[in-house]
């Protein structure tokens, strides 16, 4: 049975710049498409991708990514803000990966991209009023 | 040409007043000289958003039958000082609540604390009390549980010992770990720079040197009124000064205080510090008079003439070394970059400059409305020596 997922993967720091991704077509024949890429404040690799393969491959492929230390998250869950509750601060600014979140410097409010989120969550605990919401 | 505060507070009533907000003064002065803009403007209205720990409120119960003598007691199960008489209590806001696995798990999520309390007090919603005492004679209850409300309470008040501080440092983090500070999320090796102040719009860097700002000034207080008490703890005037009086490292602070009906859950905001603890944002506008040209040009202050430090979490300001990494200005801080050692690091805010101007914006709108107007110091706030002088940084 063929099957499609999206799925988040958090690199530990010293896995980042090691190919493991490109083993999953190699030795799983599993298809991938990168839908994002960035470097965590942590220094961890997020890499967002949409993959393709037989299921059995798919969950040997996930195995073999789980053993090299890397997390895998499905990207079912969406990433809101409660926009009554941003007080505007800016406190998210500074670990936003992909600049989902920004503040225009002339209103000095800050705008959240729904688009450009990686669903990496290192905003929801380091929002102080707590805006940044996870939705299943 | 000198005005006095009787004389503002006459065309405040008339509806006359010309009142402007501390971004809007800097252009006036441009545009028009400080003379003139000092003649025309009566007064500056400033503002200033941001977690405050050192905040909390006294609230009186009231006796429940028989009357009791708390001497513990909970609010959604946040415990609060019961210290003092019979049915007072001060909830603080950075009080954690008793179930809350802290820093246990780090980084702790310091989900629901004091500030958090307040919020909903404000907001509001009933809060549950629990509490419990030895009994005495005149006072035999020995529990107490219920549902509490602003409304159902005697008397609340905002009671902030350490509010608007004059200036702050800009924390950085020199090691190779994540730290989880009051100041934010510090990433490793200069990741990134967090400040917290309004800048030109923050209400002590306007009044650099005391000289209205005093014991009694009536003020935007959470949404609703309050007053300054006096100085705040923690108050350092001694500190070395730009030309125009602003201090170049953390000073001042107020004292605040302020009946809690009437703020609102928008301008006391419970936060959550991550790995760190629960505190209070709170919202404070303070009007200026406009008496001479003097206040004025303190008033007409920019981001650019206002200098903080940078100072380091990971070993400076834990060890209390005093040691300052660099200076930087507030123009380069909400440019959202700065150069700290040859390198390009990113700035992010905990106090809210958006926020701030919306203060600052309202406080003028209850001045010109006629509904708000200028208290006569009681007495001026202690301010040493070195503020007269004209030390540049
Ligand atoms: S989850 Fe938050 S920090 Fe992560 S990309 Fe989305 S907005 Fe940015
Ligand atoms: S940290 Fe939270 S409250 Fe602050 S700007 Fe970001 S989303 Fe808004």
């Amino acid at each position: 049975m063929m099957v499609r997922h999206k799925i988040v993967l958090h690199f530990p720091h010293e896995q980042v710049g090691k190919p493991v991704v490109s083993k999953l077509v190699r030795d799983f024949d599993i298809d991938f498409n990168i839908l994002k890429a960035s470097i965590t404040p942590r220094e961890e690799g997020i890499l967002v991708l949409e993959v393709t393969g037989e299921q059995k491959n798919y969950l040997k492929g996930l195995e073999y990514l789980e053993s090299c230390g890397i997390k895998i998250q499905p990207l079912s869950q969406d990433i809101k803000r409660d926009e009554a509750k941003c007080t505007h601060c800016g406190a998210c600014i500074a670990v936003c990966p992909t600049e989902a979140l920004t503040i225009d410097r002339a209103t000095m409010e800050v705008s959240f991209d729904d688009d450009e989120c990686a669903a990496c969550e290192l905003c929801i605990k380091v929002c102080p009023p707590r805006a940044m919401e996870v939705h299943y | 040409m000198a005005k006095t505060i009787a004389e503002i507070n006459e065309k405040i009533k008339k509806g006359e007043a010309v009142v402007v907000t501390a971004e809007e003064i800097i252009d006036l002065v441009d545009q028009k000289g400080l003379e003139e803009a000092a003649r025309e403007v009566d007064v500056i209205t400033t503002g200033t958003f941001g977690p405050m720990c050192s905040s909390g409120a006294f609230i009186n119960l009231g006796h429940p039958q028989p009357r009791i003598k708390i001497s513990r007691a909970w609010l959604n199960d946040v415990p609060v000082f019961s210290g003092i008489a019979a049915v007072d209590i001060y909830i603080g806001a950075t009080e954690m609540a008793e179930y809350d696995p802290l820093n246990e798990v780090y980084p702790g999520g310091f989900n629901y604390g004091g500030g958090h309390v307040i919020e909903d007090l404000v907001a509001g919603k009933k809060v549950y009390l629990r509490a419990d005492s030895y009994g005495t004679d005149c006072y035999p209850g020995r529990q107490w549980e219920t549902e509490i409300s602003l409304d159902s309470v005697k008397e609340a008040w905002l009671y902030n010992p350490r509010n608007a501080y004059q200036n702050y440092n800009v924390a950085v983090n020199l090691s190779d770990r994540v730290l989880y500070t009051y100041m934010g999320v510090l990433r490793p090796q200069l990741g990134n720079a967090n400040y917290c102040s309004a800048g030109q719009l923050s209400p002590l860097f306007n009044d650099p040197l005391f000289k209205t700002i005093g014991m009694g000034t009536r003020i935007f207080l959470g949404g609703g009124i309050g007053y300054v008490v006096g100085h705040g703890t923690q108050h350092n005037t001694g500190t070395a000064r730009t030309q125009t009086g602003a201090p170049i490292r953390p000073s001042g602070t107020l004292d605040l205080s302020g009946e809690l009906r009437g703020m609102s859950p928008r301008w006391l905001t419970g936060y959550s510090m991550v790995g760190y603890g629960a505190s209070l944002a709170v919202g404070i506008g303070i009007p200026i008079p406009a008496l001479n040209e003097e206040v004025v040009k303190a008033a007409a202050v920019r981001d650019e003439d206002l200098i903080a430090p940078i100072v380091d979490y990971s070993l400076d300001y834990p060890q209390g070394t005093g040691k300052v990494l660099g200076e930087v200005d507030y123009a380069q801080l909400k440019s959202g970059r700065i150069e700290i050692d040859g390198k390009e690091v990113m700035t992010a805010a905990l106090s809210s400059y958006s926020r701030a101007r919306e203060i600052a914006g309202v406080l003028k709108d209850w001045i010109r409305s006629g509904d708000f107007t200028l208290t006569q110091p009681v007495d001026l706030l202690p301010c040493e020596a070195r503020c007269d002088s004209e030390e540049v940084s």
